[in-house]
């Protein structure tokens, strides 16, 4: 036992024959045993206990939303031929939202009962869009994309149109079909 | 003095701190170590003024988006020194930027992350990133206009990532949309994971430095060579090197000195940043902008051509981060002189103004329409004196079809298309009409939005821009088709 090199011991002090455990009858077998079990109780308790945090962090990806019919108010606040600001609490939202929860949103009434209704982000980078009556034209203040007031894109880094929520009118009011972030998952 | 050395000696026995504090103390470094070896030290010492000034400040500070705005505005006006430490706090991380910018710059121009300290620049890598990151979680705790929209674009650019992009910006977001969720996320990264992991890379970076010594300032001809670096660089500390106290520290402690009383004074005399607007996203007056050491990239996003943007905007980051840390790799021997390393030198050259410049074009942001400019700018008077009613009916059509904020008059206006003071001089008549109605050229067209009146009236106008003693095209015979009513030719 002795003339095989020590190993990761040099120093402690100890004799190498009562680390190797060959003098001590029984304590090499028990040794190995234990080492093993060891790596594999902790091994299976820390993913035990790896599972409910990673499942914690990961929650918000995995997690569904679905949409919720949010009124924005009656349809005859929104003139035939205008575009008007309006705007909601989203309803997916948390006690400790605040002001965050609220969101803004752009309704165009082509003629009484047809509307279109358009996110208030910049299909660019997401930017908040405003509109200009005088040109009929939405603007971003980021990097200048510019739509025409049916939505679709008019000038500047842009790939698509303005994202738009699905509406409805029940009841003499505006229903859309409002919650997470638009962004490209919508497809329209 | 004798209990003084007897308790001292007391401890030193059971704790063995001088046996371990004074070789780091003590350790020979090269003679010619001189100013260019603070910036190091000068970034700690910033880093050292982020813990303890963001510990102060968590003691007030409302990790919550119905909150968080309001407690800054709290600790602003109301706490007292409240204002000066979040000052410190915001002025000590761009100065962080700034001397981990310039430390890796003088590490790379040198090429001291040759053998053996490809490791030390590394974790330096990994430290840029960190730092940056506290940079932009830092920025999203002001939790005002500025942190909710750049959250916004972050979004956006986590939701291109193909496949999973929606997954990615949910797990950004911890929800579905930008609110309390997201705050908090970013809160428990900038005061915990990222402090957290910046520290552990410190102490990597330290034991690193004392481990494989600090390089000698790079001479021509003075070659590294792995197989015999070490042997030799130890004998020369050991022949020729100054210990770290006091010969080296000396200037580490005047450059930090000089360091600190700039930060104060810059945190005295500027105040704190923000926060700008509240976080209420129905307020859409606003104009985000990022936080200065993101404002190149905020430029290069903006100069990207849209058709590549996403491709660029995910890739080049991931590209970069690979290109630092392959450095050590790609040559960890051979020549340090800047002298013998032309390339390297020029390299860095580009990368220094490439920054500079999209810093100054993401400053100036001419992309960004000027919002209020066709309410808020005057018309010059030299464009419309001596003018006919159609042509001064045709400067307030302009002014009103929002062309202002693109468009500049005498330097007044968006910058975003070309500036309109000698357009006639460019455009015939009928190419300004043609410009008007159908756009082209990343102009959106007019010809829905405009009746024939005002068409009429913002070309009569147009037409008239050009210097007095130009006529107002160059195209010959342009002028046959301007209707003879507006004719005049100044
Ligand atoms: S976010 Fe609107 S143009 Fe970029």
């Amino acid at each position: 036992m002795n003339d095989r090199p020590t190993k990761g011991c040099q120093g402690c002090g100890c004799s190498d024959a009562s680390r190797e455990g060959g003098a001590i009858e029984g304590q090499p077998a028990r040794r190995g045993f234990m080492v093993k079990l060891g790596a594999g109780l902790l091994g299976v308790g820390g993913l035990l206990t790896a599972l409910p945090i990673v499942g914690y962090i990961i929650g918000p990806a995995t997690k569904r939303f679905t949409n919720v019919w949010v009124d924005l108010g009656a349809v005859s606040v929104f003139p035939a031929g205008q575009t008007r600001f309006a705007t909601f609490l989203n309803p997916i939202r948390q006690p400790t939202d605040g002001d965050s929860a609220k969101t803004a949103c752009w309704v165009r009434c082509i003629e009484a009962g047809k509307f279109q209704v358009f996110a208030i982000n910049c299909a660019h980078l997401g930017c908040p869009v405003r509109w200009f009556e005088q040109s009929k034209l939405f603007m971003c203040p980021c990097h200048g994309g510019v739509y025409y007031q049916d939505g679709s894109r008019a000038a500047g880094p842009p790939p698509r149109g303005l994202f738009e929520y699905q509406w409805k009118v029940d009841g003499g009011k505006l229903l859309i079909d409002a919650g997470r972030l638009p962004g490209l998952e919508e497809s329209v | 003095m004798k209990v003084l050395k007897a308790s001292l000696g007391w401890i030193e026995e059971r704790t063995g701190v001088v046996a371990f504090v004074a070789p780091l103390l003590f350790h020979h470094v090269p003679r010619n170590a001189k100013w260019w070896y603070v910036f190091g030290s000068a970034t700690l010492m910033f880093f050292t003024i982020q813990l303890v000034t963001g510990v102060c400040l968590a003691t007030v500070y409302a990790p919550s988006a119905a909150q968080a705005w309001e407690s800054l505005n709290y600790i602003d006006n109301h706490v007292p020194m409240g204002w000066m430490l979040r000052a410190l706090h915001g002025w000590s991380s761009n100065a962080m930027v700034v001397m981990m910018a310039i430390h890796m710059l003088q590490v790379f121009l040198h090429a001291s992350y040759k053998y053996p300290r490809e490791l030390n620049w590394i974790t330096g890598v990994f430290l840029l990133l960190t730092t940056l990151a506290l940079a932009f979680t830092g920025q999203v705790m002001r939790w005002d206009q500025d942190a909710y929209w750049g959250l916004g674009i972050g979004a956006a650019i986590a939701d291109r990532i193909p496949l999973v992009g929606d997954e990615v910006r949910a797990l950004l977001l911890g929800g579905p949309i930008i609110g309390g969720a997201t705050l908090n996320r970013f809160f428990a990264l900038h005061v915990f994971v990222l402090p957290g992991a910046a520290i552990a890379l410190v102490g990597l970076h330290m034991v690193l430095i004392i481990k494989n010594g600090i390089s000698e300032m790079p001479k021509p001809g003075a070659v590294v060579v792995p197989s015999m670096y070490r042997k030799e660089f130890e004998e020369r500390m050991h022949k020729d090197g100054v210990p770290f106290v006091p010969d080296a520290a000396q200037r580490d402690m005047v450059f930090c000195g000089v360091c600190l009383i700039g930060l104060v004074a810059l945190a005295a005399f500027y105040g704190p940043f923000g926060p700008g607007g509240m976080p209420d996203p129905t307020i859409i007056d606003t104009n985000p902008r990022p936080d200065y050491p993101f404002m190149w990239l905020f430029g290069a996003v903006s100069l990207l051509p849209p058709s590549s943007e996403t491709a660029i905007m995910l890739i080049a980051p991931a590209v970069g981060v690979l290109i630092l840390v392959a450095l050590p790799f790609m040559s960890n021997s051979g020549e340090r002189a800047p002298s013998k390393r032309p390339a390297m030198v020029l390299i860095a050259l580009v990368t220094v103004m490439a920054i500079a410049a999209l810093t100054w074009e993401g400053t100036t942001s001419s992309w960004s329409p000027v919002m209020n400019g066709w309410s808020s700018l005057p018309t010059p008077v030299k464009f419309v004196r001596g003018r006919t009613p159609l042509e001064m009916q045709g400067a307030v059509v302009f002014q009103f079809a929002q062309c202002r904020n693109c468009h500049s008059l005498d330097g007044l206006g968006g910058k975003r298309g070309p500036e309109l003071d000698d357009v006639a001089t460019r455009l015939s008549y009928d190419q300004l009409v043609r410009q008007v109605q159908q756009g082209g050229g990343n102009m959106p067209a007019y010809g829905k939005n405009l009746d024939s009146a005002q068409t009429a009236a913002v070309v009569a106008f147009l037409a008239t821009l050009h210097p007095a003693n130009e006529p107002d095209s160059r195209i010959p015979g342009a002028q046959l088709s301007v209707p003879t009513d507006n004719a005049t030719a100044r």
